[in-house]
């Protein structure tokens, strides 16, 4: 229960003390140290756009690339020091008069975003993919992300060595945004949040150097159906504010459970549970459409295919595991009095999610297309472990998306690697015969593959097995045996490519594979680390999630 | 602490895959006799463990507790009972001749490779011996999902044995060979990763029927057999029955049982004759070994609930893999419905739930693997030879090349059990064990043995027999790699044969352990066991 909600018969929050007092207008109080992760993120961003305004073009790549370095450590040091001075566990509590929670789900969905960011920094970086255009090394990103595809100012700039630097302090927007998201603990803080993660991702998107078009029209599509599912959050927003009087997650929880004071001037709606329904199921869309479940994951294929793979990489992890923490903290916070309601329609979205993601991916000839369906599919496997509506649900939900990012990043850091003379070479075709091409990175995307697909002794069997214990022990058996079966349907696809891989003779003019700079080789080699050992040992990573899995109220 | 001569009988495969997967690509034979060298030290392993256990013992011996993953109540325990040593022992003792009849099987066709890290012949010994330490760990893990963990990851390179290294002799030539061997090892993988997500449901699904009952979820087999004895543990009889068939479905894809046995023929077909051994002789029986260890110990009642069901099935298998076999113009997929019958001997043996059935059922793999390898690894040596595999291809072998021709016919004498061989004795008391119990199956079964001698005979004449067919005539006999190979094979069925005894005396008080969990008696009056 939040302080602010015994300061009167109006329920005030951040967002709410300044409307409503026209006399005083007091200094918010804020614990900056508390914030000090999201705050350092965004100083660093507005430190790189300083970076990028003042600084010779010739500087700003080694200024963005330890800028942005320097300030996710950074931030990923001072989540450690927050976590072991027991703001995870005892002194959890709410921050900055009930917008943002600081708790063990929180921190650790920060730590694991900022971890993730860092990773996702280093395949931003790499410069020996390409071939050099005009003596210079280039990155995935186009030269100039506002020139005209194949127009003269785009050849100019090419020629010029242009190269865009500015996807750093992008990057760095986006993360501060996602560490907000799954520790906001108001309506209006989760939607702000939700804007400044997706605008620099929509940006971002169209920055791809080859395949310019497909880049722009994937950026486009995301930025449109991203547009519609914010005004269903902020519309939903609307409905529940107008059911309870406030948005503050608290004070709508205690207005659920009728325990709360309400607001006089709301008397026509508040307890009206036509407007709790259809706001909490528009807020619900809009989370649902960033995590990517069904039906609202159209956009995945498409984006993650146009998007430049680094970038794919980076949204895929981590836009998975705010717009999950989000979820989670909504579900489990604002809504426990409403499982009832809610747990049946996403006993439905879980099942769709699993069984259309993997049923669908069997058919994709696209190595970047069939990651966004398999990632569908495991947005389904991770629902399951939400539905459970306790603390292993939760535990077991975190302990899935630190092991999924992993291997996401690395596997979209292993497709940057395949190329021909076209860039990236992505149609599976392509890939035919790596095995014996380069049986090393082969071997490596296969581990990331049998992750996926969740065998024992990666991190991937860890996880499903932590979700589905979780579900059944929620009486969600049905879902766990929808879940194997969906497995079972994906294990094919992950399968396919393997064979593809291994047992395929090399076509002639087939892909090379390009000698990454040790920046991606990190990567790649984290990646496969992490899949390891969470899934050879795992103890200690459960332990953390189990540590980190109680909501503040 | 004792010395842990499980964990160590395991490592030392999984070390020695490391060792040969690092050994440099020119340097093919020195892979292939550091492989060797450590199946060889595991089989030294497994002979010193069964010759210490313990037959008036503890049920387990050799047991090991660890804690691997509390959160998931997942345990390292390791034990074996008189079943569990030998079919360690059996393993460890296969994996060497299959290398030796493996020999050059993964070498590349030319010398001449871009790429210095294509190493095919590392490979392959690496895979087997991977292959050999998950199936010794889930022949020895008495936690069920330390099982389930090895019973899942070794199809990982079981699959890229099939895939990778596929029979050169196909009829339809290199392409039309390898298109089949893919289709072959994503069809070995599907159906067991099938099976084997089924049971996870199920462990899951135990796991929170523990968690329920007794506060904490474990899957150690002691704790929850303690648990269910001190009657702390009941399960439902509907929640029991489902995951009994969740267990069941997995071991019968893996076994395999009428009509999940699809993946098994084109399997073996298409793989190389020792990587058919291995598939047959080797990893299959874990699937009978945890119906076994498994079904039966943990669901006692679903296991009596569902024994009709599954005698039938197990003669459908005997009859049908055995009809299947008579038809068959392919001598690898004839060894392979063979062998589906087989395995339907054996899930008889088990399910009939009397004393001899189980010590035959138990008998019958030891005795089936090391048959089917001679048989097999023999047959490997022909069609390489030959070039192919389709059985209208030869004729008149036994004149060109003797002892090969005669080991080929002692392997076959063994699979339709001969007496004399090994495979009677078990064979005798599967039928006896069923009889005393159900009659009738007990003689519808005897029909396989009828059926036995038809497609092995068959075999044998058209193949050996008769005037020598244009492309035999050049064919060299057993060359002395090969006769190391099968010769050792054959003593040991003979051996087994007469005097069977070293293996049933361990084996017995383990079944008399099982059959007391699912507190089944022998009926009387009871024809009296082989002792």
């Amino acid at each position: 229960m939040s302080a602010a909600l015994h300061s009167g018969p109006v329920v005030h929050s951040l967002w709410t003390t300044a409307a409503s007092s026209t006399d005083r207008f007091p200094t918010p109080h804020i614990e900056y140290a508390q914030l000090s992760p999201v705050l350092i993120i965004f100083g660093v961003a507005m430190l790189g756009i300083l970076v990028e305004a003042f600084t010779p073009r010739r500087h700003r790549y080694t200024a963005q690339v330890v800028l942005a370095v320097v300030g996710l450590a950074a931030a990923f040091a001072a989540v450690v020091a927050l976590a072991e001075k027991g703001y995870g566990t005892t002194k959890a509590h709410i921050a900055a008069m009930g917008a943002v929670a600081v708790d063990g789900p929180a921190l650790f969905l920060q730590g694991t975003i900022l971890l993730v960011g860092l990773v996702a920094v280093f395949t931003f970086a790499e410069r020996r993919l390409d071939p050099k255009a005009h003596g210079r090394h280039v990155d995935s990103f186009a030269a100039q992300g506002s020139a005209v595809p194949g127009g003269e100012q785009e050849k100019a700039a090419v020629r010029a060595g242009f190269t865009t630097t500015e996807v750093f302090p992008l990057l760095l927007f986006a993360v501060g945004g996602m560490l907000v998201f799954p520790a906001a603990n108001d309506l209006l803080t989760l939607f702000v949040a939700l804007e400044v993660f997706s605008l620099p991702l929509y940006i971002l998107c169209a920055l791809a150097r080859r395949n310019r078009l497909m880049s722009q029209e994937s950026a486009v599509k995301y930025f449109l159906l991203g547009a519609f599912s914010s005004a269903f959050l902020l519309f939903g927003i609307a409905l529940l504010y107008g059911y309870s009087g406030t948005v503050t997650y608290s004070g709508i929880s205690a207005v659920i459970d009728g325990t709360a004071p309400t607001n006089p001037a709301l008397d026509n709606t508040t307890g009206n549970d036509a407007l709790l329904l259809i706001g909490l199921a528009m807020v619900a869309v809009g989370l649902l459409f960033k995590v990517g479940a069904v039906p609202f994951h159209m956009w995945t294929p498409d984006v993650y295919q146009g998007a430049p793979t680094p970038v794919t990489g980076f949204m895929a992890a981590a836009t998975k595991v705010a717009a999950f923490g989000a979820l989670l903290r909504l579900l489990y916070v604002v809504l426990p009095g409403m499982r009832w309601d809610w747990r049946p329609v996403m006993w439905g979205v879980a099942i769709a999610t699993m069984l259309v993601g993997a049923v669908i991916a069997v058919t994709q000839t696209d190595v970047k297309r069939l990651l966004a369906y398999s990632s569908v599919a495991h947005a389904g496997f991770i629902l399951a472990g939400v539905i459970a509506v306790d603390k292993d649900g939760v535990s077991s939900v975190l302990f899935y998306l630190a092991a999924y990012s992993f291997v996401t990043l690395g596997a979209f850091a292993v497709v940057t690697l395949v190329r021909d003379a076209g860039g990236e070479a992505t149609h599976l075709s392509r890939w035919a015969g790596l095995g014996r091409r380069s049986p090393l990175v082969a071997a490596v995307f296969g581990v990331f593959l049998l992750a996926f697909a969740g065998i024992p002794l990666t991190s991937g069997f860890a996880g499903k097995f932590a979700v589905f214990k979780a579900a059944a022990q929620g009486g969600a058996m049905p879902l766990v045996i929808i879940g194997v079966i969906s497995s079972a349907v994906a294990a094919f696809f992950y399968i396919r490519v393997i064979v593809l891989m291994f047992f395929s003779e090399p076509k002639p003019d087939g892909p090379s594979v390009a000698v990454p700079s040790p920046l991606t080789s990190m990567a790649i080699a984290l990646g496969v680390v992490v899949t390891l050992v969470m899934g050879l040992a795992p103890q200690y990573f459960l332990d953390l999630a189990d540590k980190a899995s109680v909501f503040v109220r | 602490m004792s010395f842990p001569i499980l964990t160590v009988t395991a490592a030392v495969p999984a070390v020695g895959a490391v060792v040969t997967a690092a050994v440099p690509a020119a340097r093919r034979s020195a892979a292939r006799l550091t492989a060797l060298a450590f199946s060889v030290a595991t089989l030294v392993l497994a002979l010193v463990t069964m010759a210490r256990f313990d037959t008036g013992g503890a049920r387990y011996q050799f047991t090991e507790t660890h804690t691997w993953v509390k959160n998931f109540g997942l345990h390292y325990d390791l034990g074996v009972d008189g079943i569990g040593v030998v079919m360690v022992a059996l393993t460890a003792l296969l994996i060497p001749f299959v290398m030796l009849a493996g020999w050059h099987d993964a070498d590349p066709l030319e010398d001449v490779n871009p790429n210095r890290r294509w190493r095919p012949t590392q490979g392959f010994f690496a895979l087997i011996l991977l292959v050999e330490a998950m199936v010794v760990l889930s022949f020895e893990a008495t936690d069920v999902f330390l099982f389930y963990i090895f019973f899942e990851a070794m199809l990982i390179p079981m699959y890229f044995l099939i895939g990778g290294f596929g029979d050169r002799a196909h009829p339809g030539g290199e392409e039309e060979a390898a298109r089949q061997r893919s289709y072959a090892a994503v069809k070995f993988l599907l159906y067991n990763l099938a099976g084997g997500l089924i049971m996870l449901a199920a462990v899951i699904a135990l796991y929170a029927a523990t968690a329920k009952q007794l506060g904490t979820g474990t899957f150690s087999l002691q704790e929850i057999l303690d648990a269910r004895a001190a009657g702390r543990l009941h399960l439902v009889t509907s929640t029991e029955r489902w995951i009994f068939l969740g267990f069941f479905f997995a071991f019968a894809v893996k076994a395999p049982l009428w009509p999940l046995h699809t993946w098994l023929p084109n399997a073996m077909g298409e793989s190389t004759a020792p990587v058919a051994v291995l598939i047959t002789a080797v990893v299959d029986k874990v699937g009978t070994f945890a119906m076994l260890r498994f079904c039966l110990q943990l669901f006692p009642e679903a296991s009596k609930w569902a024994t009709p069901v599954i005698l039938v099935l197990a003669v459908i298998s005997i009859i049908y893999g055995a009809l299947l076999a008579v038809g068959q113009r392919d001598i690898k997929r004839l060894i392979a419905y063979a062998s589906v019958s087989h395995f339907g001997f054996i899930i008889l043996g088990i399910f009939a739930m009397t004393s001899q059935g189980q010590s035959g059922a138990t008998l019958y793999m030891v005795n089936h693997g090391i048959s089917t390898a001679a048989l097999m690894l023999v047959a490997g040596f022909l069609i390489s030879r030959r070039g192919s595999r389709l059985i209208a291809d030869f004729g008149g072998v036994q004149k060109v090349a003797p002892v090969l021709a005669g080991t080929f016919l002692v392997g076959g004498l063994a699979t339709l059990s001969l007496p004399g061989l090994a495979p009677f004795v078990s064979e005798f008391l599967v039928l006896v064990g069923t009889f005393s119990r159900y009659p009738v199956l007990g003689i519808i079964a005897t029909l396989g043995i009828v059926l036995a001698a038809l497609y092995v005979l068959v075999l044998y004449q058209r193949t050996m027999t008769g005037p020598v067919k244009a492309g035999v005539e050049g064919l060299s006999d057993l060359k002395a790699r090969e006769l190391l190979v099968v010769a050792p094979l054959i003593a040991l069925l003979l051996f087994l044969g007469v005097y069977p005894k070293p293996v049933t005396d361990i084996v017995n008080p383990s079944v008399g352990h099982t059959l007391s969990d699912v507190h089944k008696t022998d009926p009387k009056p009871a024809l009296e066991a082989k002792k």
